[in-house]
Formats: structure tokens, sequence, C-alpha cells
């Protein structure tokens, strides 16, 4: 098996990223499958809606495990959004059991995910820039921060804050500067919405498939 | 920092595009896919389908319009008209549509603004509002908008501003405001119906309604306060390109995403 796995996290915009990464001649499959995520050679891990929701739906798919040894291993990952939200160790966000306790995430990137200040307008949704924190094929024939950056776009109001300076890839200004992007070896995440950020949005996403390609070598 | 959003609004009735007439390279200016891609590569920021088709059994059409411009189209879309369940807007976000846009149906039932929001998140869930300057306003300075339903046609005795702020609580993620007053007239938005609702609510505010020149959608954006402008007949008759819009909102120093990013 070597295959390009879109975890099926069941959220709205499963159908977007699957057409966007077909679009750039990489050829996914969507699969809640634990054996299938387990042989999986990159996955891209998508999600929208509440934190706590799409914790308590990855535990009950029993994916967590799967999920975790993909991350492990060292093979290409990009969460998306919420996707990359889950990765940090927990959120500030309430979940619908209306419990106080924060919902955990993976833990793969230490740190928490926070609500925009209530004096900022949200959600944060339309186009803004990504500042790349230092050269990164992710980020290959983009706007590079000397520039301002390249824009995407984002819908969200809660943002990650990872514990380790060195697990920040880049940041996007919304009145401070937030992480819009982590890394951590082959492990990405992004804030925004590549597969509704137009020709920037596409790169992007090629870009990853170079990172699958390269990872195969 | 956020750029304001330009977004072409495309009225579609029974699979097909109503209006335009400047579309003389396109094989088809009357297909949405086509449409929605000529715009996707002047630089739209987001697409919006309005759907006018009539009839229920017509209503198929709209999805697969959606289904076809998202393999081609990687922005934003939007679809509004007739949605009045949750399982549609299931179907037109499964076929590629990242939000839809409430109206009639939401001021009908506005508990269908909370359970879309809570089935698919508030980013999915735009309400789209038309509203009218009531009696009172048009004679004298009071400020007060009446809400239509029906496309225009059926005042609902409900306040745009309070409704703003019941849509809002109830999970809308973004507002779609039109003023009828101003709509069609290209002699510029209601701008005091823009900040007002503007200054109502937390979530963007998208301004439709009476763009005729450019500088009337500068002060949507700055005196109304509106996140991004929903432009019609001023892109579709070739007034102005998107690229002439970003070039003149830049200028003027608003932030705005390049065409060519």
């Amino acid at each position: 098996m070597s295959s390009l796995v879109i975890i099926d996290s069941e959220c709205a915009n499963l159908s977007s990223i699957y057409k966007a990464v077909k679009y750039v001649n990489l050829e996914p499959v969507i699969s809640d499958d634990s054996k299938t995520i387990a042989s999986a050679r990159a996955i891209i891990f998508p999600g929208v809606g509440s934190f706590a929701h799409a914790a308590s739906l990855i535990s009950r798919k029993r994916l967590t495990g799967s999920l975790l040894g993909a991350i492990t291993a060292g093979i290409p990952f990009l969460g998306i959004c919420l996707g990359m939200q889950l990765l940090l160790s927990r959120s500030e966000e309430i979940g619908s059991d209306n419990s106080n306790k924060p919902a955990e995430g993976l833990n793969a990137i230490p740190g928490e995910v926070k609500r925009f200040p209530a004096e900022l307008p949200v959600p944060h949704v339309g186009w803004n820039r990504v500042m790349p924190d230092h050269e990164d094929p992710l980020f290959r024939g983009l706007e590079q921060s000397s520039n301002g950056g390249a824009y995407f776009y984002f819908t969200h109001s809660y943002y990650a804050q990872p514990r380790n300076q060195t697990h920040i890839l880049g940041y996007t200004d919304y009145g401070f500067p937030f992480t819009s992007a982590v890394k951590k070896g082959n492990l990405y995440g992004v804030q925004f919405h590549p597969e509704k950020s137009g020709p920037a949005g596409l790169r992007l996403l090629s870009n990853f498939g170079n990172i699958i390609a390269d990872n195969r070598d | 920092m956020l750029a304001k959003r330009i977004i072409p609004c495309l009225d579609v009735r029974d699979g097909r595009v109503v209006k335009g007439t400047r579309f003389i390279n396109l094989r088809d200016a009357g297909d949405p896919v086509e449409r929605a891609a000529f715009y996707n590569r002047e630089g739209a920021d987001e697409i919006v389908f309005l759907d006018i088709t009539a009839s229920v059994e017509k209503r198929r059409a709209i999805v697969d319009v959606v289904e076809k411009t998202a393999e081609v189209v990687f922005i934003p879309l939007t679809v509004g008209g007739g949605i009045d369940s949750v399982d549609f807007m299931q179907e037109l976000l499964n076929s590629g549509a990242d939000k839809v846009s409430l109206n009639t149906a939401a001021l009908k039932n506005p508990a269908l603004i909370q359970a879309g929001a809570e089935r698919f998140g508030s980013q999915c869930i735009v309400l789209a509002m038309d509203a009218r300057r009531s009696e009172q306003n048009r004679s004298g300075d009071e400020s007060s908008w009446e809400v239509y339903s029906h496309g225009g046609r059926t005042p609902t005795g409900r306040d745009a501003i309070e409704w703003a702020k019941e849509a809002e609580k109830l999970g809308a993620g973004e507002i779609l405001l039109t003023s009828m007053d101003a709509d069609g007239t290209l002699e510029g938005y209601d701008t005091a119906l823009l900040s007002s609702v503007a200054e109502a609510v937390s979530i963007p505010v998208i301004a439709s309604g009476g763009a005729g020149k450019l500088e009337h959608l500068y002060e949507a954006l700055t005196k109304g306060k509106a996140h991004a402008v929903l432009a019609a007949s001023i892109l579709h008759y070739g007034t102005y390109s998107i690229a002439e819009i970003k070039e003149y909102l830049s200028q003027k120093g608003l932030p705005v995403r390049p065409v060519k990013n």
C-alpha cells in the first residue's frame, strides 16, 4: 500500500480537499479505517467545526493510535484548519458536552489552542498573509516573508500556540501575529484552507506532493 | 492584515446564468461553471451562486453546478436560494459548496440557522438579508430598516439590526446584507444600513446592492464597515474588472489579495 490518505473526519470540506488534491495530480483515498491509515505513505488530516466534537470523533473511531503511529513513523502528514489544531495538546474551546474541561488533542505539537481576544471580530474569516518563519519545502515558490507572504483563505475562531518556538513554521497578522503553520519533521499543520486558497493553495498542496515523493526516495 | 474581499454573485436559473453581456471570450457565458472559472482567473476572492430557480423539481440543477465548479475553482463557493433544510445544506456542502446562505427559510424558522451551525459549523452558514428603509426612516432621520422575505417581495415586520443580532446568536458566521433601496440604482450602497448592522454584530458583513462606481465599493468597505463586497452588475456588464477594482482599492490604502497571488 502506498497511498495518500485523507482522514474521513466527517467534516463539511472533505470533498473540497479531495478535489484540490486530485487537481494537483495526487491520488488520494478518503478513509477512516485504521489499517489503511497505518499503511499510508502520507496523510492529510482535515477538520472544521468544534475541537471537542472532532477530538471525540477521532477517539470514537479509534483513530488516535494509528494517527500517532503515522506521526511517529515520520510519514508526511498535513493537518488542515481544525486538523492542525488537533495536533496540539489541548484547546480552550468548550465542547458540546458543556463540561468545563479543556478538550485534549493528539499532543504531537505541545501547546494550546486559544480563542482570539474578545476585541477582535471572530471568526477570522477571509484572505490573510502567511509569513514563513524560515525557508521550507511546503512554501517553496510562494511569496516569502520579505514580501509580506502569500495570501491564503482562513475561517476560524481559535488559533494554535505551540509551546516550542522551533515548531512554528509561519505567522499571520490579525491584530497580533498568531501561528498559522506548524512543523515538526514531516509533520505539518496549517490553520488556513489550501484547498480554497486559489493558486497559492494549489501550489502548497503540490509542494506537499513533492515532500511525499522525496520521502519515498 | 485581513484582505477586503471582492465576491462576484451569479444568478442561476435552471442551471444557467441569467445576467451578463461582456463575456465574448467565453464559449458559453451562460454556463455557471465557465463563468465562475472566469471570475476565479480574474482574481475573485469567493463566488456566490444565487439559485433563482422557481420550481422545486429543477432544484437538482444547482447541485450539479456546484459539483462541477468545485472541480476547477479552488476558492470558497457559497450557494443561496431556496435552501430550507439541513439535508439540502448537507447535499450542497458534499457537492463542494463551502457555505450556504439562508434567507426566507431562516425568517420562517430561525432554528434552521442553529441546526446548520451545529451540524456544519458557523463558518458554513451565511445569513442573507434583504432590508429596506422603514417609513419613518425614509421621511425623517430615524435609522431603521425592515427585513423582507421571498426575494424582497414580502415585508416581515422584523427590524434588520435585531435580526442580524439574533442570527449571530443562533450561529450564523457571516451576514450578506442587501439594501433593497439601493439595489439596482448604481448610486451607491446604503452605508448607514451597513455600518448599523456591522456595529451591532461581530461577524463579518458582506455589502450588496447599489454599486455603480469604484468609490461606492470603497465607501461600503470604509464608511459602511463591511468586510467584503458582493458585486453583480458592475462586473457582469463589464463596467469594471476585478483587477481594476482591486487596483483602485489598493491605491486607496485598503488591503486586497493581489490578482496574481
